[in-house]
């Protein structure tokens, strides 16, 4: 028994003494990583390019990528929720950063602060001060970004336009001067898809509505939903819709950018992730084969969403999560995943070489505009609201009464705590 | 005396495990989630290790009859009801109609049989989606004229966004009383040739009275809502009526088929010798021997589309009003907004409605083996 102790020993002693000069090169975590996110298909070869770097720095993990596919994580989130609340979270996971992020997890005290993270790696001085402040509330700072999309963004293809004599409206007065000119021409002016696109272009059209101000008061609970500027937001929705393809339910939203693409339709508001299926799946020049503009009256406005991972309370493995996370905010990180995906990059010391034209524009815009939170994805307010949002945007597709579903989102805002 | 009650123990200790079982997992759920509903969990800090839960009794279901948010779960309850009334109409239908055409013995039967059945293998996932590209706006059905040379179809068969049948669920009070009128003036007008006095006094006056009533006084009964909301049958969901009809009539076909089977070619040939017709054969012999196979098929289908769910995530997704169904709106309510007490008031009422299909036929079914 002795004898075996002291071999145990021997043993263990070289192991130390051969593990030492490894430990050297790269950091001594084992076991195992967890990531849990929805990317998938197309952005499945950029979040491959990260864990690539990661493993290059941490041989000795093990990651598991536990992808659940579905379109912005609707299945996801119900098997990570499932995952939370039977005590089994993984190590980290994908959250659209704000609210969705907060409202959720954070309110529900599931989370681990990140600021000491943040100052550690001087990230309080790259990531925009704007952008600190959506991902964070005053007890701490909650994900690391890992991208940023831009949400206001109208899609059209420069040599159709010309062919139609029309111009990239600047204002929704312009589009509709421009609009009916199109229909008469037998094009669709605006091109759009399943429900959640109407969301999506709701967010666009209420925020050139009311501007940005008004748009930040309304999700801090300072401006009612069934203001005056809130029912206008709905009328100009309303009027907009007028102008959008009847078989809008049945599409999805690359199918509706096809329309623009093949000439079926002028315009289309989606977020930059179309640049990303329009260059890469498309083989289209940015500026040549698609042109882009804000989305009308929101020039000098950037409404932004992004992806972040988070680190739960409770992670099994934290210290392999911890350094994940360093991976995610760091330079190498964001530079490879970003232009992989077809995003910009949230750090202020982005190498611009790296990103196609659009890429660039948007990221010079990012520098300058504006900044406000998106609200189809998850910025502006939390999941209840979102959730209740969707029906009340099924309502008014069917009633096109702004006065009724003005006063739904009241309610709606009032019983999700905005 | 002994050997006997010993072996009803036995069979007591077998039974044990599996009613323990059920009673945790089916009754006790079903128990546990009739709680949820009458709480109010949900909001902010919905999914916190220990969640803050108040009683709040039936407010979650007046809420979602009456509530101002509850609108879109009004519509996919309508749209359930029509769901249900078509596939039990289709599928029964066009089953008992392929089950009489191949009872007819046609050459290669069995080969017609399994070809029928077929749909049913795949998953609803999988003929969503070929069905929702069947009858996309601009290909699959609609194109099809133009290979014999004529225009394209127009039809949007799953986002057409016009209805009929439209009703104003303000009145929903008086349009309940007038179907109830409607049902005891059916059941009198039944049991008339029985005992005429009975029908009269029991189910006819009464009937007859209570839709005068309404028909007569209908402003003193309260609206159900404070505002004008307008439901009904959504041509948008003819796409996924037709959809589980193919999916589901293969099945009602098999059941008919093996009842028509069942039946003895004597009867059969007894039938004809009296000078019946083929049609006269089915309609007065064969059909009402085969009540058992309606009602089991009644109710499986019934349930099946009061539970629908996957065939319409993948053929019109999950916002949409249009094809809602109450079933997603549990799941999305539940799993996507975090409101869980008002996700199992869903479930409940679901729950509710299927039970009224079933435990009538229960009951029956017990009645008669207690009449034995």
């Amino acid at each position: 028994m002795k004898n075996a102790f002291a071999k145990l020993m021997i043993v263990f002693a070289a192991a130390l003494l051969i593990g030492a000069p490894q430990a050297v090169q790269a950091s001594d975590l084992k076991g195992d990583l967890e990531i849990f996110s929805w990317w998938a298909g197309d952005e499945g070869p950029a979040l491959a390019a990260l864990i690539d770097i990661y493993k290059k720095e941490n041989p000795g993990v093990n990651v598991i990528n536990a992808t659940v596919t579905g379109g912005s994580g609707v299945n996801a989130k119900a098997v990570l929720k499932t995952r939370m609340l039977g005590g089994e979270p993984p190590d980290s996971f994908q959250v659209h950063a704000g609210q969705e992020l907060i409202g959720t997890w954070v309110k529900a005290d599931r989370m681990e602060d990140l600021t000491p993270l943040f100052k550690e790696m001087g990230w309080m001085e790259v990531f925009p001060e704007g952008l600190i402040k959506l991902i964070g509330t005053d007890k701490g700072i909650w994900s690391v970004p890992v991208n940023i999309h831009r949400s206001n963004v109208m899609w059209y293809v420069p040599a159709n336009l010309k062919k139609w004599g029309v111009e990239a409206p600047k204002t929704w007065d312009d589009f509709f001067a421009a609009a009916d000119k199109l229909k008469a021409a037998g094009v669709t002016p605006l091109a759009l898809a399943q429900n959640w696109t109407a969301n999506h272009l709701w967010e666009s059209v209420a925020l050139a509505s009311m501007g940005a101000d008004n748009w930040d008061a309304l999700w801090a609970g300072k401006l009612p939903f069934d203001s005056a500027e809130g029912v206008k937001a709905w009328e100009l929705f309303g009027k907009v819709l007028q102008y959008t393809n009847a078989d809008a339910s049945s599409l999805s939203w690359q199918q509706a950018t096809d329309m623009v693409l093949d000439g079926r339709a002028a315009f289309n508001i989606m977020g930059d992730w179309a640049a990303g299926y329009m260059t890469t799946t498309k083989k289209l020049v940015p500026g040549e084969g698609y042109g882009w503009i804000a989305s009308p009256g929101t020039t000098g406005e950037f409404m932004f969403l992004a992806d972040s991972f988070g680190l739960p309370k409770g992670a099994p493995h934290r210290d392999n999560a911890i350094a994940w996370l360093k991976v995610l905010g760091s330079k190498e990180g964001s530079d490879t995943f970003n232009p992989l995906k077809g995003s910009i990059s949230a750090r202020t010391d982005t190498d611009l070489s790296k990103y196609n034209g659009y890429l660039q524009s948007a990221a010079a815009d990012f520098g300058k505009d504006r900044v406000v939170g998106s609200l189809a994805h998850g910025v502006a307010a939390n999941e209840t609201f979102m959730g209740g949002f969707a029906t009340i945007m099924e309502m008014f597709l069917k009633t096109k009464s702004p006065d009724a579903a003005a006063k739904a989102c009241a309610q709606l805002a009032k019983k999700s705590g905005i | 005396m002994r050997e006997a009650s010993r072996d009803k123990l036995k069979a007591f200790l077998t039974l044990l495990p599996s009613m323990i079982l059920i009673g945790v997992f089916v009754y006790g759920f079903i128990g546990n989630t009739i709680w949820t509903s009458m709480t109010d969990w949900g909001g902010m800090g919905a999914l916190a290790l220990e969640p803050e839960k108040n009683f709040i009794g039936l407010e979650n279901y007046i809420d979602l009859f009456t509530g101002f948010l509850g609108g879109g779960f009004r519509q996919d309850l309508v749209n359930a009801v029509y769901y249900s009334v078509l596939l039990l109409a289709g599928a029964v239908g066009l089953g008992m109609f392929i089950a009489i055409l191949l009872d007819q013995k046609p050459r290669g039967e069995d080969v017609l049989r399994t070809i029928f059945l077929y749909p049913m293998s795949l998953s609803f996932i999988v003929s969503g989606t070929i069905w929702r590209w069947l009858l996309a706006p601009q290909g699959g059905v609609n194109v099809l004229p133009t290979y014999f040379g004529f225009k394209p179809l127009t039809f949007s068969w799953l986002s057409s966004q016009s209805a009929t049948l439209v009703f104003n669920w303000q009145d929903l009070l008086r349009i309940l009383i007038y179907i109830a009128a409607f049902v005891l003036i059916l059941v009198g007008l039944f049991l008339l040739r029985k005992d005429q006095g009975r029908a009269i006094k029991r189910w006819l006056v009464p009937g007859i009275l209570l839709g005068a009533f309404v028909w007569l006084f209908g402003g003193i009964i309260p609206d159900a809502l404070f505002m004008e909301e307008e439901h009904g049958f959504n041509l948008a969901t003819l796409g996924i009526i037709m959809a589980t009809i193919w999916q589901y009539s293969g099945y009602t076909m098999a059941l008919y088929l093996a009842g028509f089977n069942g039946i003895s070619q004597d009867l059969r040939d007894a039938a004809m010798l009296d000078g019946a017709s083929q049609f006269g054969y089915y309609r007065f012999v064969a059909i009402p021997m085969l009540k058992p196979i309606t009602i089991s098929a009644v109710i499986i289908l019934s349930h099946i589309s009061l539970k629908m769910f996957d065939l319409i995530f993948a053929m019109t997704g999950p916002d949409n009003a249009e094809t809602g169904h109450p079933a997603l709106t549990m799941y999305l309510t539940t799993f996507r907004a975090n409101d869980f007490a008002r996700g199992a008031a869903i479930a409940i009422v679901l729950f509710l409605i299927a039970a009224m299909f079933i435990v009538p036929y229960l009951v029956g079914q017990y009645r008669q083996r207690g009449r034995r």
